[in-house]
């Protein structure tokens, strides 16, 4: 067996490969979302079992990369799933009114207005293009409570339908909103201060 | 009338459900009236694109992250080695 990767259907793919070429990547995606270092690795290890399971079914249209981040976003969501399912776990949204409830609060006064108004963050199109940029945004997703992370994150990282979402973490529709609504302005803070050090 | 604390609640939900009329004209008209939140919307919106493109982001940005432990890739290569056996043994 060589060590090309393979997109071909006549020939075997190298999972071996993908694991070297691709493993750190996809364990670091399932970090940000899982935070637990044998979540992720066992999420990493169904998405390469699967992968070469369905190696047929790879049309070589996306990059392996994608392909297999796409597998991995199901994988993710199969494992918060089991997970949410567990007997230990508490339930959700009580967890959610204790973990950061004053959070958005702090931030108005009495009348609803910014106490610290916005600030100006330059050409963000620009920011995207620099490693320090995703360096603090996977920093400051990490310093939401670990709930809120997750919803964040499968949301708007995985893409997942609010709906479906709900379903799965078994919380209504109008929880997930304040719950979302928390998680962005608490990364829009955390981004204002370590990006631009705002006081 | 809408304070700020009202308008990010709704800049939040305008990218989880579709706002009602009501509330669209609501945000229009805060909008003209109130220079801080304008700027709040283009941040949210920008933070949720930004999420978007990690997952789609051929580049690896999260390359600053540990990857995975040696001995996590051994563990994992075993199972695939075992998976690839069973597999061509059947095919």
């Amino acid at each position: 067996m060589t060590t090309e990767p393979m997109s071909t259907l006549d020939t075997l793919p190298n999972p071996e490969h993908w694991l070297t070429e691709h493993g750190d990547y996809l364990f670091r995606f399932a970090m940000l979302q899982l935070r637990d270092e044998h979540l992720a690795e066992d999420a990493v290890q169904e998405t390469l079992l699967a992968a070469l399971e369905s190696r047929h079914h790879y049309s070589g249209k996306a990059s392996e990369k994608t392909w297999l981040v796409g597998i991995l976003k199901h994988k993710i969501v199969d494992l918060i799933r089991k997970k949410v399912r567990e007997p230990t776990q508490e339930n959700l949204e009580e967890k959610m009114d204790d973990a950061q409830h004053d959070m958005v609060d702090a931030l108005f006064d009495a009348r609803g207005h910014w106490i610290t108004p916005p600030q100006d963050w330059g050409n963000p199109e620009k920011m995207l293009e620099q490693k320090r940029f995703w360096e603090i945004f996977t920093e400051c997703l990490k310093t939401l409570p670990p709930q809120l992370a997750l919803l964040y994150s499968l949301r708007e990282i995985s893409g997942m339908a609010t709906d479906e979402i709900c379903k799965d973490m078994n919380i209504s529709p109008t929880n997930s909103w304040v719950m979302l609504h928390r998680a962005r302005i608490g990364l829009k803070e955390c981004f204002e201060i370590n990006w631009l050090g705002r006081e | 009338m809408l304070t700020c604390k009202d308008v990010s609640k709704l800049l939040s939900q305008s990218f989880d459900r579709s706002l009602t009329l009501m509330e669209k004209i609501g945000l229009r008209f805060h909008f003209l009236i109130c220079k801080p939140c304008p700027k709040v919307s283009q941040q949210l919106t920008f933070l949720h694109n930004a999420g978007k493109r990690l997952a789609t982001e051929p580049e690896d940005i999260l390359s600053s992250q540990s990857g995975l432990s040696p001995e996590a890739q051994g563990r994992i290569l075993k199972k695939l080695q075992r998976k690839q056996d069973k597999l061509s043994s059947s095919d």
